[in-house]
């Protein structure tokens, strides 16, 4: 699922003013939108279907909500900095609704409390996104995709203004200080785990804690229709478990998030790249990193299982034409996966054999928000322990509590009950004899 | 005739069995860092673990300089005489109510069995749990302090020196009520008198 080929539907979020084809050009600065991120007044809303556009008459879209028109110079004369709003007008809703596609930000971070977010709590520090994703010249800084955050130099400090993503930016690299002793072996210890695990894997420890976020999209099942109508069922979390132009979802709340050596980069499946489907997942965006490398810490990820249009002659993902008129073979008007592939596969320049199937795929999104106040973190014990720990699946590190040599455990415990059981034979003999006089 | 020997001083009793139930805690609260038990919870078990080895080797710093200004050091200086003898007597000898072939004397008070298992305990096992303690402690610091292991095999170290010392304290616990009457070492250590 991309944006190519459904530009006007996708592009009210994934940025460019009127990107509507392929021939967008991004160079150009009146394709910026900056009331977007600079309104104030909550009032400026772009159109779900209008390349980006905000309507300029009311407007009703999907026959049920109603989209006034913006009043652009009263936007235009109350712009300011970004507030948790209005990022939060796209990356919020990623995914098309409220906390689908990320799990750690979704429209609760508008105000949410400290127990939700410790550092955007409205009540208390009440940072906004900008706060950490500090920016130079409009350039923001981000975590991952092709720019990881800066190296571990990007601390606070004037001279590396301007960069203030990473938590270690503020809080260096042996965070955790006593408030009141002088010394706290606690907290040295607690320190010294910030060479290999990041912060976010104590200090988020579940995700999806403000709305329900999507864990699984099967596109396999859409296009199922009752009596002619479509079906959207609703679930326990009251999110559709199966929407007619979605397929069947699965959704989560409180989850508890999985682990993977990352060193700030993701590995990609490119559109047109060959890929082999086999009985596991496909994975098409994949943290980097492992034990060796110095760089690579353990991080939380909300992994987001799938099943997706896949080309079985020429191995590619397939990019279906979703959004777009009757007849244009986009699937949710025509509901026919082998001529959205057809229209999608075009639109993007790629080769398309005419088979569609459907492949089980996988990413990792990294957890970075959502940040619970510090007597919510981890305790020691919930990867410290043999079995069933947060850390189960991460090697290359020896983990005491849950690493052992079983042989040595062994050896040391025979020899030990030797000990005892010779002990009590001779002890027992002892007293069997004095018994006996 | 049975006569009263004072064999250990104040500050031999005093170190004996701090240091006893030191080992024993550190035992306890190892074997949970381990992942063998669960007493305390790991936090705390880490906590104490630390602590505990903290004092471990406060105690034993002034034990060496109470060994080493009062000379007491030499009962433990190994020799080779009637060790067969003393073999024989633990797997024979006390069932027949034979006499303990060594006679504990004020200026001998080990016999050469127990001078050897002591010896090795602090010449090779102290040591042992002291510096892999200190490794996994300063971790962090290794590559500054020039020190290249990696972190399992030290862990391994210090978890077989673990199991020698629980070995030395079963033993060592058995060997105590094999006196006449068989609380007779038990006591002596407590009070410092022993009946020979």
């Amino acid at each position: 699922m991309a944006v190519t080929s459904n530009w006007c539907r996708c592009t009210s979020c994934h940025a460019g003013y009127g990107w509507k084809d392929k021939n967008f050009d991004f160079n150009k600065v009146e394709n910026i939108d900056c009331l977007v991120c600079h309104d104030t007044t909550g009032t400026y809303k772009k159109f779900p279907t209008d390349c980006g556009y905000p309507p300029l008459k009311d407007k009703v879209f999907a026959g049920k909500k109603l989209f006034k028109a913006v009043n652009l110079s009263f936007v235009a004369q109350h712009v300011g900095p970004s507030t948790r709003e209005s990022c939060g007008k796209c990356h919020f809703y990623s995914g098309g609704g409220d906390g689908v596609k990320r799990g750690d930000i979704d429209s609760t971070l508008i105000a949410p409390d400290k127990k939700l977010d410790v550092h955007m709590d409205a009540k208390g520090l009440n940072f906004t996104c900008a706060t950490c994703h500090t920016t130079t010249a409009h350039e923001i800084d981000g975590r991952h995709y092709d720019t990881p955050a800066p190296g571990g130099l990007a601390l606070a400090f004037p001279k590396y203004e301007g960069h203030r993503v990473r938590c270690e930016s503020c809080h260096g690299l042996r965070p955790h200080r006593p408030k009141q002793k002088l010394f706290d072996w606690r907290l040295v210890k607690l320190n010294d785990h910030t060479d290999r695990v990041a912060c976010q894997t104590c200090h988020i420890p579940l995700y999806a804690r403000g709305r329900p976020t999507n864990i699984y999209w099967d596109w396999s099942t859409a296009g199922q229709f009752k009596d002619g109508k479509p079906i959207v069922k609703m679930g326990p979390l009251g999110r559709p478990v199966y929407h007619s132009k979605k397929g069947t979802l699965k959704w989560g709340r409180d989850l508890v998030p999985v682990y993977r050596w990352y060193n700030g980069t993701y590995s990609y499946i490119l559109p047109g790249e060959k890929v082999e489907a086999g009985p596991e997942p496909i994975e098409i965006i994949k943290p980097n990193g492992s034990p060796t490398d110095p760089k690579a810490r353990i991080f939380p990820f909300k992994p987001h299982l799938g099943k997706q249009p896949y080309d079985p002659v020429n191995k590619t993902l397939i990019i279906p034409k979703l959004f777009g008129p009757k007849g244009s073979g986009a699937f949710w008007a025509d509901h026919d996966w082998k001529a959205a592939a057809a229209a999608g596969m075009a639109a993007a320049g790629l080769p398309f054999s005419g088979e569609v199937t459907f492949v089980k795929t996988i990413y990792y999104h990294a957890l970075s928000h959502m940040v619970a106040p510090k007597e919510d973190a981890l305790k020691c014990g919930a990867c410290h322990i043999r079995k069933g720990g947060r850390l189960a699946d991460i090697s290359g590190v020896y983990l005491p509590g849950r690493d052992r040599v079983p042989e040595l455990d062994k050896i040391g415990a025979t020899l030990c009950l030797i000990a005892l059981c010779l002990v009590t034979i001779h002890g027992l003999a002892r007293i069997i004899l004095a018994f006996k006089k | 005739m049975a006569q009263k020997l004072y064999l250990y001083s104040r500050f031999e009793r005093f170190w004996h069995w701090s240091q006893a139930a030191l080992i024993i805690f550190l035992l306890l609260t190892g074997f949970e860092i381990h992942g063998s038990l669960e007493i305390f919870g790991y936090e705390k078990a880490y906590l104490y673990h630390v602590y505990a080895g903290v004092a471990l080797v406060i105690l034993t710093a002034f034990a060496i300089f109470w060994h080493l200004t009062t000379g007491a050091w030499r009962h433990y200086w190994p020799v080779k005489e009637k060790i067969p003898q003393i073999c024989y007597y633990y797997v024979i000898g006390i069932f027949r109510g034979e006499p303990h072939p060594f006679e504990k004397r004020p200026d001998q008070k080990l016999n050469p069995l127990q001078r050897l298992a002591y010896i090795f305990l602090k010449l090779i096992l102290f040591p042992l749990q002291f510096i892999t303690a200190f490794l996994l402690l300063t971790y962090q610091w290794w590559s500054y302090l020039g020190i290249e292991a990696t972190f399992r095999k030290v862990a391994l170290w210090h978890t077989a020196g673990a199991f020698a010392f629980l070995f030395f304290l079963i033993i060592h616990t058995y060997l105590t009520t094999t006196g006449r009457p068989w609380y007779n070492h038990i006591r002596g250590m407590i009070l410092g008198w022993e009946e020979v």
